[in-house]
């Protein structure tokens, strides 16, 4: 077993190494940063002079072995545009974007099981058949659509919700932010969520009616019927709970994306966190950004899947025989 | 700040929102963000016009751009030009209560020089700053230079004790490792003071009680979001949640027009655009002429030139909203009179080309951004289609702005054929232009030039560039600056195209004056109750 959690480290430290490289040498095209830091007319020795004390003018290589070097000591460098260093510029957006995440993932559980659960039961229902209907819109629409059209209904025809930003925040401690404290905190929060939310949303609706669905053949709901227990208890009692354990699996892993793919939502919304910063990163160029955020969310994916794996070898005793074995 | 005080700022800020005050908290985005608080770091216009609120210079632009007095209340130029004498306007006060004296100023020149500042061709190197007593200052040059503060706008004026108290002495450059005092603080004597400011979120301006002069506007407080999607500024203003936006996108301008509650003040900018050929090479790199350059040849630019059909650019492209123009530079800056653009004509077009050698035409390639002017893709494209009428067929390499710029300007060896570029003389000044843009390439280790992308090359308005820097007589100097442009435009030297528009997107209970050089500047906006 320690052997094969040393080999599960060690590879998802080359898939991070492979990420670092492959982010890096792609930056090579992304363009030139030191356009972006100076004006049309600076000197060109200026510029020449710049580009040094950036190391731009370095091998790839030389670069890449000093990037690495550093970010190994928990040293992103700064940030190309704004001169602030990389970790706490991701560290000031991060409340953001959790929060963010975090409310999506509660709006898509909270509203995605009872309409999975809901069509499972009533399958024939008109009102089953919207929301199939409507899962299909939330799976077919790019997100930045729902956004643009969520933000001219509510703000501009309605004007009900704000278009962008994150409303008043509060301070707790020395880092964390939050705009759950406040009433246009709150307000901010709503249409961002939904627009991130909506995919996962109609991804667990689907899970929870297909499993829903599944579960209800099974013989145990028959005995429990035949044992003449209330239909409620059944449901929710008994084959709700079952159904929840791969949906919980399912939610604990797209938070995850929810987080990686916040950057349309938070550019959509001017919505103040890193995938906004990462945004705003590529089209000037600010390369330590990039490179740290791609960083930070391969990290977060590589041990998602590390934890997983981990997990899988310790519940099911068929893997690690298996794993023995080799 | 405690939790404690943001609770009580929070409520503040709510109550703001709900009394009566309102009217006077001006909510504005815009497409870029204020980077640096440093007024000494990038030279772009939206930040200088950001760092035009909390700081000043010794000269100040109106809204037609002329230059008045500002922290100085006059100067005088001595009869060889090369002494000017400044005096200091007494009385005023930084934002952190000192006051502004002649050290400052000799500071300010000393710092605005440094290395890591970007904005050293604010001042010639050569040029002594002396002082006379706390409130003149006399500048000693050691040529005659009629447009030495022609710039001096957006040299910043800084407070010496402060910078020195705050460790900020050293201009904080572009490439700073860690941020300065200077960077995330300012201490100005304008017209309001930085209350918050959040990189790339947020930045809170106040006014400034104490400010020495009374301003057109009535704003006191001034809320700065960044918000870089198009379409969520626009709704951000149509909610009425901001109340100016800029930039607005063309295709918006008539909705917003016709929402009732903003509309889009538009105006042409002083930036020029144009397009530009490789008359170095002698092989284009981009082309299937071998052998020749066929943009050495007159006959082949001005085919060119007259294949552009800049009435349907406007009409089309750019919805009516562009003046197409016969020069390198805005009508406000160099009047355009005697000069009218060569007449669109396909047919001496096709003739010309045949008498250059190219009666079918020829293969070109043509770069051009595609994120920094208005329609700057769809400008090229249109270009492309109306060169193909006269049978050249141009492969088009439309990139964003980051990639065309490293592969177009120097650091990147000039690779281009045929491009598309805007440009804003720095100083307002012709000079800029005929030096930047107009000027040989030829003379190493000299900035002349270093713009002009195809190298564009005639040793006589060089000669006349020089004269035009130093001759301080304006009727004189106004006359070689026509005669400079007259031989470029002789040249088909390059096919200037049209100023494009400004579009600001203003709520309808602000008035606000709009400056053509594209600064937003909100001491001159009054919102009502």
């Amino acid at each position: 077993m320690l052997a094969f959690v040393l080999r599960r480290l060690f590879q998802s430290l080359m898939v991070m190494l492979a990420v670092a490289l492959i982010a890096f040498t792609m930056f090579r095209f992304v363009g030139d940063p030191v356009n972006q830091m100076v004006g049309v007319d600076t000197p060109q020795e200026q510029v020449a002079q710049l580009r040094q004390t950036l190391g731009l003018d370095e091998p790839v290589v030389v670069q890449f072995a000093r990037y690495i070097y550093n970010a190994a000591r928990l040293e992103f460098g700064v940030s190309y545009q704004f001169r602030l260093p990389v970790i706490s510029l991701l560290g000031e957006r991060a409340p953001a974007t959790l929060e963010l995440a975090f409310m999506s993932a509660l709006f898509s559980l909270l509203v995605g099981i009872p309409m999975g659960v809901y069509t499972a039961l009533r399958r024939d229902s008109w009102l089953a058949k919207i929301f199939q209907t409507v899962s299909l819109v939330g799976i077919s629409l790019p997100t930045f659509l729902i956004g643009i059209l969520l933000i001219y209904l509510f703000s501009v025809t309605l004007g009900w919700l704000p278009s962008f930003g994150r409303g008043e925040v509060v301070k707790i401690g020395n880092w964390w932010t939050t705009g759950l404290l406040t009433a246009s905190g709150w307000k901010a929060l709503i249409l961002p969520s939904i627009t991130l939310g909506l995919f996962q949303m109609t991804l667990i609706m689907r899970l929870v009616r297909a499993e829903m669905l599944e579960v209800l053949r099974t013989d145990y709901i028959k005995f429990a019927r035949a044992r003449g227990l209330k239909t409620r208890a059944i449901h929710f009692g008994h084959a709700l709970k079952n159904t929840l354990v791969p949906v919980i699996t399912i939610a604990g892993l797209q938070l995850g994306s929810i987080i990686a793919f916040a950057i349309i939502t938070e550019t959509v919304f001017q919505w103040p966190g890193m995938g906004l910063l990462f945004l705003k990163a590529v089209q000037q160029v600010d390369i330590p950004i990039m490179a740290a955020y791609l960083m930070l969310i391969s990290f977060l994916f590589v041990s998602i899947n590390l934890i997983v794996d981990l997990l899988y070898a310790l519940v099911d005793p068929r893997l690690r025989a298996t794993i023995g074995a080799h | 700040m405690s939790f404690k005080t943001n609770c009580l700022a929070a409520v503040a800020a709510l109550a703001l929102m709900c009394g009566a005050v309102q009217a006077q908290t001006l909510r504005y985005a815009n497409q870029g963000e204020l980077k640096s608080l440093d007024p000494y770091t990038v030279n772009e216009t939206t930040t200088n016009a950001h760092l035009g609120h909390p700081y000043e210079g010794l000269t100040a632009r109106g809204k037609d751009l002329k230059i008045e007095p500002a922290l100085a209340e006059k100067w005088e130029v001595s009869d060889d030009g090369l002494k000017w004498r400044f005096f200091l306007r007494k009385g005023v006060k930084f934002h952190d209560g000192s006051d502004f004296t002649a050290d400052d100023v000799l500071f300010s020149a000393e710092r605005v020089r440094a290395t890591g500042s970007n904005f050293t061709t604010r001042i010639p190197t050569s040029a002594k700053f002396v002082k006379v007593d706390d409130h003149t200052v006399d500048v000693v040059l050691t040529a005659p230079n009629p447009i030495l503060n022609a710039q001096w706008d957006t040299w910043y004026i800084m407070s010496k004790k402060w910078a020195e108290a705050n460790n900020a002495v050293a201009p904080t450059p572009a490439a700073a490792t860690t941020p300065s005092h200077a960077s995330l603080n300012a201490n100005g004597t304008g017209p309001y003071k930085i209350e918050s400011h959040q990189p790339g979120v947020k930045t809170v301006f106040k006014f400034n009680e104490n400010y020495w002069k009374k301003i057109d506007g009535n704003i006191k407080e001034i809320i700065f979001t960044p918000i870089s999607s198009d379409a969520t500024r626009v709704a951000a203003l149509l909610s009425g949640e901001v109340d100016v936006i800029e930039p607005v996108p063309i295709q918006d301008i008539q909705r917003v027009n016709a929402s009732g509650n903003a509309q889009v003040l538009t105006g042409p900018e002083l930036r020029t655009i144009f397009l530009g050929f490789d008359q170095t090479r002698d092989e284009l790199l981009e082309s299937s002429v071998k052998g020749k350059n066929p943009f050495k040849d007159v006959k082949v630019r001005q085919a060119f030139y007259q294949a552009i059909d800049i009435e349907t650019i406007k009409s089309r492209v750019m919805r009516g909203l562009s003046t197409p123009s016969p020069l390198m530079i805005a009508p406000e800056l160099f009047s355009t009179a005697g000069f009218t653009r060569a007449k669109f004509d396909a047919e001496a077009s096709k003739k010309l080309l045949a008498e250059a050698g190219y009666p079918n035409g020829f293969e070109l390639g043509m770069d051009c951004p595609n994120d920094r002017y208005v329609n700057d893709g769809q400008i090229c494209q249109a270009v492309v289609g109306m060169l193909a009428r006269i049978g050249v067929k141009v492969s088009l390499n439309a990139q964003p702005k980051a990639q065309y710029f490293a592969k177009v300007l120097k650091p990147g060896g000039y690779k281009t054929s045929f491009y598309l570029l805007g440009w804003t003389p720095g100083t307002f000044d012709s000079h800029n232009v005929l030096y930047d843009i107009l000027g040989c390439r030829d003379v190493a280790g000299s900035s002349r030039g270093e713009s002009n992308l195809g190298n564009y090359c005639n040793k006589k308005v060089d000669e006349l560039t020089d004269k035009i820097l130093v001759e301080s007589d304006t009727a004189k100097r106004n006359a070689m600056i026509g005669e400079a442009y007259k031989m470029t435009v002789d040249e088909f030297s390059y096919i200037p195209l049209h100023q494009q528009a400004l579009a600001w997107g203003v709520s309808k209970k602000v008035k606000l004056a709009q400056r053509a050089d594209n600064s937003v500047l909100l001491y001159y906006a009054t919102k009502e109750q």
